[in-house]
Order: C-alpha cells, then sequence, then structure tokens
C-alpha cells in the first residue's frame, strides 16, 4: 500500500461555487425536468473538482444543498465512480491503462517508464505535488494503445522513449501534443485501407 | 470488401472536417424533413425491414425495440436514451462516431425520436471521453443552430430536444438500467427487468435506450432504403459494422466493413496481417473482453458477425478484435480481464461481487501455475455458478473469458501447474 493512499486527509472548513461556477452548475440542472434536479450530480461534482483539483467533504454538502438531496446520496454517487478524487492529487494526474488490450501492445514499459522517470509507485504522487500516477481500466483507445490519459487528455500509440518526452514537456510547463504519438487517429499506421477518395 | 460508396461513417478516421456544413457535404441532414413525415410506423418498419441488430453487443433488433415504445402516450414523455458510455475493453468505435462523425448521430437520435414517439434525448457519453463530448455538444449546438432539432425540428412541425450527460468511470453504466440509475443522479447498479425501461425507464417514462452505432446507421439506412442495408452482409446479419481491430497486428485500426467479413480477410486487408505472419497466430477475442476467446484453428475459417460466432461459441459483442500472437500469455491476458471485472463489478448481487473476486484471486494462480489440477474444473464450475446468477450480464461477462481459456486452452493450465510441481520439487 502507498503512502498516498494511506495518508490522512485534510478536508476544507468549507466549500462554496465560484459565482462563475454556480452560473454553471443552474445551467446544468435545466437540462433536467423539474424535480429531477439529482441528476445533475455528476456535472456537479466534475465542477467542484475542476474548481479545487479534488472533491472534499463540503463540496459534496454544498452540492447535496443545491440538489436538494441527503449528504450521503452525493457521497455515496461520489465514491462509486472512479473519476472523482476524493484526495488530492498532483498537478498531473497520470492515469494509466493497463487493460489487456493496452498490455498486449506493452502498457508495462510505459508504466515502468512512468515509475523510473517520476520517481514514485502507482497511486503516489511526486514530492513536488506535480504527477500522480494512477492505475486504471480501459479508456476505449484500444486500436491507439498503450494510452494514458492525464487529466483530460489522451496520449495514445506510446512507448517508454514517448512517454518520457511527454511527462518532461509536462515538467517544463508545456503542452505537449495530445492523441497519437505517431500522427493518426484510428486508421492504420501505414495509410487508411478504405476511405481512399475521400482521404486528405 | 465493402465499397467506399457503401460506407456510412465518411469520415471515421477524421480526415475531413466533422462540422455541420461539411457533414451536410458528406450527406448527413439530407432530406430530414421528408423522412420524418414519411411518420412513425414508416421509420420503424423501414428499421425492422433493414435487418439491423443492436451494435452494443447484444444484437437485439433494433426496429423491434423502437416498435416496443407506447403508441399513445398517457401524459408520461418517451424518452430515447443513447448509451454513448463505450467501455467494453478493446472497444473504441462509438468514440471515432462522437468525435470525427456525430452528425450521424445527432440526426439519428432525431429519427430515432420520432420512430419511437421521444420528444427528449439524453447521450450519455463515458466520463473519459472530454474531448469527445466537447465536440459532440457542439456539433449539436449547431443543429439547433440550424434549427434541425430543437423547437419544429427541420421544419417539420416535431419537437425534439437532445442532452449530453457525461458518465465518470463507470464499466457497469453500460448496462442499460444501470446507465439510466446514474442518469437519474444515483450510483450504477442495474435495475430488476421487468418492468423493462420501454414501459418504465427514465424517470418512470417509456425509455429505449440504443447504442451510438445503432442510432448513427439510422438516417443512412432511412435515406438508401432497408432494401440496400439489407442486401449487405448475410441474412439475419445485416449491414455495415466498424470493427475495432487491437492487440497482436501490424496496423491496429477502426475500419468499417461488411458485416460478415471473414476475419482472416479483416485481419489481413486491414489491419496489416498478425504480428510475424497469420501462423503466429495464438488466439482471438472477437467481440470485445466479454466473449469466449477463439484458438488459430477456428480464426482460419470464422466470420465475423453474430450468428458465426455464435456457432463456435463466442460472439460478436462490440466486434472489438483483440488478436494474440505465439508471444502471448494468453492464461495472463484472460487474468487480466477477470481483475478488469472484479474492479468494475457493482457489487449489488453476491455471486457477481464476490464471485469476480474469487475467479481472478484463482487465475493469478493459475498464471504461475500454482493451483491443483481438479481447481481447473472447480474455476469452471464457479464460473456456471456465477452466470445467470446476478441482475445484469456483467457476471456472465466475467464468466466467458475463463470458460474460453479452459475451452481452448486447457493443457496450458495443465502444464503450467506440472511445471510449478517440477520447480517446487527441485
Amino acid at each position: 500500500m502507498s503512502a498516498d493512499l494511506d495518508a490522512p486527509v485534510v478536508q476544507p472548513a468549507s466549500f462554496a461555487f465560484t459565482p462563475e461556477n454556480r452560473a454553471k452548475a443552474l445551467g446544468y440542472i435545466a437540462k433536467y425536468p423539474p424535480g429531477r434536479q439529482a441528476s445533475a450530480v455528476l456535472p456537479l461534482l466534475y465542477l467542484a473538482q475542476a474548481q479545487l483539483g479534488w472533491v472534499p467533504q463540503k463540496a459534496m454538502e454544498h452540492i447535496a444543498e443545491m440538489l436538494e438531496m441527503p449528504p450521503i446520496r452525493v457521497h455515496e454517487v461520489a465514491s462509486f465512480y472512479t473519476m472523482f478524487n476524493l484526495r488530492p492529487v498532483g498537478k498531473h494526474l497520470v492515469q494509466l491503462c493497463t487493460t489487456t488490450p493496452c498490455w498486449l501492445r506493452g502498457s508495462e514499459a510505459v508504466v515502468g517508464a512512468c515509475k523510473k522517470h517520476l520517481g514514485v509507485d502507482l497511486d503516489q504522487t511526486t514530492a513536488d505535488g506535480q504527477f500522480t500516477l494512477k492505475e486504471v481500466e480501459c479508456l476505449g483507445a484500444c486500436v491507439n494503445a498503450p494510452m494514458v490519459q492525464i487529466n483530460d487528455d489522451f496520449y495514445e500509440d506510446l512507448d517508454a522513449e514517448s512517454m518520457i518526452k511527454i511527462l518532461d514537456a509536462l515538467k517544463r510547463g508545456e503542452k505537449p501534443k495530445t492523441h497519437s504519438q505517431k500522427g493518426r487517429t484510428s486508421h492504420p499506421q501505414s495509410g487508411a485501407t478504405t476511405l481512399k477518395d475521400v482521404a486528405r | 470488401m465493402l465499397a467506399d460508396n457503401d460506407r456510412i461513417f465518411t469520415n471515421l478516421y477524421g480526415f475531413q472536417d466533422w462540422r455541420l456544413e461539411a457533414a451536410r457535404k458528406r450527406g448527413c441532414w439530407d432530406g430530414t424533413k421528408a423522412l420524418i413525415e414519411k411518420g412513425r410506423d414508416w421509420i420503424v418498419n423501414e428499421v425492422k425491414g433493414s435487418g439491423l441488430r443492436g451494435r452494443g453487443g447484444a444484437g437485439f433488433p433494433t426496429g423491434v425495440k423502437w416498435s416496443f415504445m407506447p403508441k399513445k402516450t398517457d401524459g408520461r414523455p418517451s424518452y430515447l436514451v443513447v448509451n454513448a458510455d463505450e467501455s467494453e475493453p478493446g472497444t473504441c468505435k462509438d468514440r471515432d462516431i462522437l468525435r470525427h462523425d456525430p452528425h450521424h448521430l445527432v440526426e439519428g437520435c432525431l429519427l430515432a425520436g420520432v420512430g419511437m414517439g421521444a420528444t427528449h434525448c439524453y447521450i450519455y457519453v463515458r466520463g473519459e471521453f472530454t474531448h469527445e463530448a466537447k465536440v459532440l455538444q457542439a456539433a449539436i449546438d449547431e443543429a439547433y443552430a440550424a434549427g434541425l432539432i430543437g423547437k419544429n425540428a427541420c421544419g417539420s412541425g416535431y419537437d425534439y430536444e437532445i442532452y449530453v450527460h457525461r458518465g465518470a468511470g463507470a464499466y457497469i453504466c453500460g448496462e442499460e438500467t444501470a446507465l439510466l440509475e446514474s442518469l437519474e443522479g444515483k450510483k450504477g447498479q442495474p435495475r430488476m427487468k421487468p418492468p423493462f425501461p420501454a414501459a418504465c425507464g427514465l424517470y418512470g417514462c417509456p425509455t429505449t435506450v440504443n447504442n451510438v452505432e445503432s442510432i448513427a446507421v439510422s438516417p443512412t439506412i432511412l435515406r438508401r432504403g432497408a432494401a440496400w442495408f439489407a442486401g449487405i452482409g448475410r441474412p439475419n446479419n445485416t449491414g455495415t459494422k466498424v470493427f475495432c481491430v487491437s492487440g497482436h497486428v501490424n496496423q491496429p485500426c477502426n475500419v468499417e466493413e461488411a458485416m460478415g467479413v471473414s476475419l482472416k480477410e479483416l485481419i489481413e486487408k486491414h489491419c496489416g496481417g498478425v504480428r510475424g505472419g497469420w501462423d503466429n497466430l495464438l488466439a482471438v477475442i472477437p467481440g470485445g473482453a466479454s466473449v469466449p476467446l477463439i484458438p488459430k484453428a477456428t480464426c482460419d475459417t470464422v466470420l465475423m458477425d453474430f450468428d458465426s460466432l455464435r456457432a463456435v461459441q463466442s460472439g460478436l459483442g462490440t466486434a472489438a478484435v483483440i488478436v494474440m500472437d505465439k508471444s502471448t500469455d494468453v492464461v495472463k491476458a484472460i487474468a487480466r480481464l477477470s481483475y478488469f471485472y472484479k474492479h468494475e463489478s457493482c457489487g449489488q448481487c453476491t455471486p457477481c461481487r464476490e464471485g469476480t473476486g474469487w475467479m481472478w484471486r484463482v487465475m493469478e494462480r493459475m498464471v504461475k501455475g500454482q493451483a491443483e489440477i481438479a481447481e481447473i474444473d472447480q474455476l469452471l464450475d464457479v464460473t456456471r455458478q456465477v452466470e445467470g446468477h446476478t441482475i445484469c450480464a456483467l457476471s456472465d461477462a466475467a464468466a466467458w473469458p475463463i470458460q474460453g481459456l479452459i475451452r481452448h486452452f486447457r493443457p496450458e493450465l495443465e502444464r503450467r501447474i506440472a511445471d510449478y510441481r517440477k520447480r517446487l520439487a527441485a
């Protein structure tokens, strides 16, 4: 068990949406029929996470109040879905897919490169607070395996070398190229075998 | 090979712009008003006649599903819910539709909605597809601005609203009733059926849940006619299908092909062949992680459709083809899937909550050969006790890969156990 998972979480004393996020929240609630505002619990949890980087207890209570839900209902939703961070994470949350399609294409080398290059294990955060490593299940980019997701962005067609380049670019505060590192989408690397007359 | 002019997703790879203007040039939103005016029954009959079977994995006839929706409202609204919670390992086809060809889906939502008498549609996109959800939302916004959806959609007099709802990381929400629970703001735990969603679904209202691809192909079917779609593929397995080929091929890719294309042709024509040549093939998981693998001998001749794969004790599923060459530790490959199902079990039913963990732990020992020979049959027995004894099919999905492994690779499991004993004795 890594240190991070055992570390106590320091919960903030209060939480409120910024005025801008509050307006967004009301917009989300309006997407659902009257009386069905609980449907907006996932979008509101995302908003809280976008605001703070994680979802503290007080944010769940704030959302519960806005949606007229018991706080425990918000908590059980927040803890059921894997994308909500219930404790602070690094600036860059590196989510490494290791499910079979990525594993067959070398995800072990990508995971190994991340651990070695950053000097942390899975579920740990670097001392400078920049990177957290996390193993995740299939992210649905299997023909571009192996892949990782860092915060909202997919990085695909990876190997140890390209993975390290991405980490270094992030360290320098740059925005590395997202999606395939081999300059394709989901077509064959050597060129599409179909849709040729509509190709670029 | 399917001709390019019979392909529906002509921007599958994103070579062109996904936006409305470019999508229109590719044929989207052409004569939609006239299709709506042909009426609800015509739409359902065309889709029935096309032979379209659900592209999300189960293969239920789409038109028949739509016909289950109530013909007259009792005051409750009807909903179309599109399942874009693409999470089956190996599957990444809906992602391409969302990010590269979203107007097929948006137009499909409207036409399917008319076909089933729905006036509101929610598209549930898996949480990790942040970029894809943004593109889809932008496509919906364009359609609203152009008067294609919303009040008086396409000038037809039909009012239709479409909303995007993002999931947050839970494979189980791909199960239709878990998806509805999630959409209502709850944990994604499947509901008992009956009642089926067509009678009592989202917010207790009549609801149909369809996969992205099933909805996105429907405008083209309606425009080109049921007979066109039904003429592709084989009887009961008609039309085109987006295949996702991953793993040990030289050129992993997505490709839209005819249903019933042979597995070998799919891999050799579009994916540059198996790494190291066809004879280096060990096994293939032909329809996403949930279906049993098939060994090379079966791969030599099998056709990629619902009935052909069922006949070899596997399934088309989502048409996610995971290829494994002879370098693969096939026991480990399946054990990793067992871990996936353990991780994704929602915990509601005991056979699944306990069974997925138990099966994974035994599978981990099987990888090392650290087991008794009799445990192979015990494991098989447990997969049969788990399968079919839970509210949803996640437990079946956890059982089938192991059953496939034991069916085709029992000698490999036995060899590992014998080797482990030899090492222990030495």
